[in-house]
C-alpha cells in the first residue's frame, strides 16, 4: 500500500465544478462520477435550495414530473460531490477563481430572463411575463410580491407553448386542485379570489405549428368546469393536410380537430380559448391589438387587418434567455446563451477555437428549448465530453487543484438542504400538501442552520 | 423443492440490446415492469425511467420486434402514445417500458433501447 500512495500522489483528484443545481448540473454530474476515477465534483449553486426549474419552474399540479429530485438526490448522496448552496457565480464568486481552483468547469445556471415583446407600454402594470407568473407561484424567492391581477375577467395569453399552457391551467383550473399541490399559499389565496374567467392563448402561426403538446392539451379538454373553443376559421382546410404529417403532429392535430367538432356540446363557466394566426401588435389599457397573420412557408407575416382582444391583464410567454453573470463568459447576448460547440465554451467564436476546460449545458448553452429529457440527453453528451477531454488529456488535470474555498461565506450544505425540505415537508403535511415552501433566502438559512 | 419450482417458472429472461449492438442478459418476475426489471437489476441505462413510472417522461423508451410488439396483450392508451410521441426515434414498435408487464409468454424477449446520447450531440 506504499506503493498505492505513491501512485495516489502522482495523481491528484481531478476537481470538476458545476455552476448550477437545476436537471443539467445533477445529470451531468451523475454521468461524470461514473465515469470518472478519482475526481470530486463540486455544485455551487446562487440559492439555498437545489433542483431550478424542476423546483420553481414545473407546474405544482405535476408532482409526477419532479420524480427526478429523487435521482438528483441520490447524485447530491454520493460520496465524490459537494453541495455549495448560497453560492453565486458572479457575486460570491468569480469564473477566474473557479478556473484556478478546478481541472474543468461546467456552466449550468440555466434561463433567468425572458424575451420581450418590444411594444409599446409593455412596462405597464397589467404587463407582465408567464416567467414571473411562474416564479410567483412556484415561491421563487424575490417573486412574492408580483401581485398580478386577476380582478378582470380576460387575460391574454401570448405564445403557445407549454409554458404558456401551464399558466392557462394554474389560471382555470378549479382552487380545490390546486390546494393540495406546493402551489405556494400566497398565490392560492390570489387564485382564490380570481375573478378571471377566459383565458386567450394567442399564437403567430397556425394549428399545424402549435407549440404546445398534446400531453398539455389533453390536460386542458379534461379541465372541469373549463369550455375550450376553437376558432373553425382557423382549422380551414387543416383536415386536408393530416395524412402528410408526422405521428406526432398528426395525434395533436387531429386531438384539436376532434374537439372543435364537438365544441359547444358542453358548456363550463370559464373558457379556454387558443387563438391562431395573430401577431402582437399594440398594447392599450384594457385590451390587446393583434395583426392578423398569412403563412407563407411556416413563417407568420403580418397582414394589413388587425384584431382586439379584451385583456385585463397580459402574460407574455414568448420564451426564456440567459443572462451573462461574469465577465469571463463568451455571452452571445443576441441569443442570450453561451457561444459553444457540442458544450465546449469557445474563446472565439470567429475562429471555432475552444477555451479548454470551460463547458456548458442545458438551457445556458443550448436555448431555453426542450424537456427535461432533452436536457438530460445534452448534459450527458457533455459530460461525455469533459470525460472524453480528460481521459485524453487534451485537458491537462496533472497539477494539484485545491477546490472552493468558501472561506467564511454563509454555505447551505446538502444536510443544510435536507433540513430544509424536512422543514417544508413538515409544513405542508400540516395543510395536505406535498410541501409549503419556504420562500425567504433569510428564512431558507435559518432553518438549514447557517 | 415445489417452491423452488415455482419461483423459477415465474421468471422471465430478457435481453435489453443497446444501440451499439451490446446485450444485456437479465431478468424479471411475472407481474413486473420492464421498468422494474431495469431498477430491480441495476441494468446500466443512463436516464432510464426518470419519472419513475408515472408517465410523464418517455425516458423509458424500448423498441420491439414487429412480432413481439403485436403480441403484446395491452394496446397503448392515449397517455402513453402521448408521452411516445416526444420519444427520440420513435418507431411503430414503440413502447413505454414502464407500461409493459411481464407475461411468461415473454421469456427470452429482447428488446432495444434507443441511441438518446447519440441524439442529442447530433441535435
Ligand atoms: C415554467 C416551466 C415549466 C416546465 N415544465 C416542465 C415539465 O412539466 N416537464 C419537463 O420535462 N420540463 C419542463 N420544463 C423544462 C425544464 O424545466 C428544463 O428543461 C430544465 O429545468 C433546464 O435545466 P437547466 O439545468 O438547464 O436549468 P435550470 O433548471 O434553470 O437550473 C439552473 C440552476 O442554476 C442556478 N443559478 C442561476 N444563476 C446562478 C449563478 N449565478 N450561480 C450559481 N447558480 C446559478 C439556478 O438557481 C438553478 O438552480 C419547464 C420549464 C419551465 C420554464
Ligand atoms: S418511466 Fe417515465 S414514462 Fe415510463
Amino acid at each position: 500500500s506504499a506503493r498505492l500512495q505513491v501512485i495516489q500522489s502522482t495523481t491528484p483528484t481531478k476537481r470538476i465544478c458545476i455552476v448550477g443545481a437545476g436537471p443539467a448540473g445533477f445529470y451531468a454530474a451523475q454521468l461524470i462520477l461514473k465515469q470518472l476515477d478519482n475526481c470530486v465534483v463540486d455544485v455551487v449553486e446562487k440559492l439555498p435550495v437545489p433542483f431550478g426549474l424542476v423546483r420553481f419552474g414545473v407546474a405544482p399540479d405535476h408532482p409526477e414530473v419532479k420524480n427526478v429530485i429523487n435521482t438528483f438526490t441520490k447524485t447530491a448522496e454520493h460520496p465524490r460531490l459537494r453541495y455549495f448552496g448560497n453560492i453565486s457565480l458572479g457575486t460570491d464568486v468569480s469564473l477566474r477563481e473557479l478556473r484556478d481552483r478546478y481541472h474543468a468547469v461546467l456552466l449550468t445556471y440555466g434561463a433567468d430572463q425572458d424575451r420581450q415583446l418590444e411594444l409599446e407600454n409593455e412596462q405597464l402594470d397589467n404587463v407582465i411575463s408567464a416567467r414571473k407568473f411562474v416564479a410567483w407561484y412556484n415561491g421563487l424567492p424575490g417573486a412574492e410580491n408580483l401581485a398580478p391581477d386577476l380582478s378582470g375577467r380576460d387575460v391574454t395569453i401570448v405564445g403557445q407553448g407549454n409554458v404558456a399552457v401551464d399558466v392557462a391551467r394554474m389560471l382555470l383550473s378549479p382552487l380545490d386542485a390546486l390546494k393540495t399541490t406546493d402551489t405556494t399559499e400566497y398565490a392560492l389565496e390570489a387564485l382564490s379570489c380570481s375573478q378571471v374567467e377566459r383565458v386567450h392563448l394567442v399564437g403567430r402561426r397556425g394549428p399545424l405549428q402549435a407549440a404546445f403538446t398534446i400531453k398539455e392539451l389533453r390536460e386542458m379538454l379534461k379541465l372541469p368546469n373549463v369550455d375550450t373553443r376553437w376558432r373553425t376559421e382557423d382549422f380551414s382546410g387543416i383536415d386536408m393536410q393530416l395524412d402528410k404529417l408526422q405521428r406526432p403532429r398528426k395525434r395533436l392535430t387531429e386531438l384539436m380537430l376532434k374537439s372543435l367538432k364537438e365544441q359547444g356540446r358542453i358548456s363550463g363557466s370559464k373558457q379556454f380559448l387558443p387563438i391562431f394566426l395573430r401577431a402582437p401588435k399594440a398594447i392599450a389599457p384594457g385590451e390587446m391589438e393583434f395583426s392578423v397573420t398569412e403563412l407563407q412557408q411556416e413563417a407568420a407575416v403580418p397582414t394589413s387587418s388587425t384584431e382586439r382582444l379584451p385583456s385585463h391583464l397580459i402574460l407574455r410567454s414568448i420564451g426564456y434567455k440567459s443572462s451573462c453573470v461574469d465577465t469571463g463568459i463568451n455571452f452571445d447576448t443576441r441569443r442570450g446563451r453561451v457561444h459553444n460547440i457540442n458544450g465546449r465554451i469557445l474563446k472565439d467564436d470567429a475562429t471555432g477555437e475552444v477555451d479548454p476546460g470551460l463547458y456548458v449545458a442545458g438551457w445556458l448553452g443550448t436555448g431555453p428549448t426542450g424537456v427535461i429529457v432533452t436536457t438530460m440527453n445534452g448534459a450527458f453528451a457533455v459530460a461525455k465530453t469533459i470525460c472524453d477531454d480528460i481521459n485524453t488529456n487534451a485537458l491537462d488535470t496533472s497539477s494539484v487543484k485545491p477546490g472552493y474555498d468558501a472561506d467564511g461565506k454563509r454555505v447551505v450544505t446538502w444536510d443544510g438542504w435536507q433540513r430544509i425540505n424536512d422543514f417544508e415537508s413538515a409544513a405542508g403535511k400540516a395543510k395536505g400538501k406535498p410541501r409549503e415552501k419556504i420562500v425567504s433566502i433569510e428564512e431558507m438559512l435559518r432553518v438549514a442552520g447557517v | 423443492s415445489t417452491g423452488l419450482a415455482l419461483k423459477t417458472k415465474d421468471v422471465v429472461n430478457i435481453t435489453f440490446v443497446r444501440a451499439n449492438g451490446d446485450k444485456i442478459k437479465t431478468s424479471g418476475k411475472v407481474g413486473d415492469s420492464l421498468l422494474d426489471v431495469v431498477v430491480n437489476n441495476n441494468v446500466d441505462l443512463d436516464g432510464f425511467g426518470a419519472c419513475e413510472g408515472t408517465l410523464t417522461c418517455s425516458t423509458c423508451h424500448l423498441i420491439f420486434k414487429t412480432s413481439d410488439f403485436e403480441k403484446l396483450p395491452d394496446k397503448p392508451g392515449d397517455e402513453e402514445l402521448d408521452m411516445l410521441d416526444l420519444a427520440y426515434e420513435l418507431t411503430d414498435t414503440s413502447r413505454l417500458g414502464c407500461q409493459i408487464t411481464l407475461s411468461k409468454d415473454m421469456e427470452g424477449l429482447e428488446v432495444h433501447v434507443p441511441s438518446t446520447i447519440n441524439d442529442a450531440r447530433a441535435a
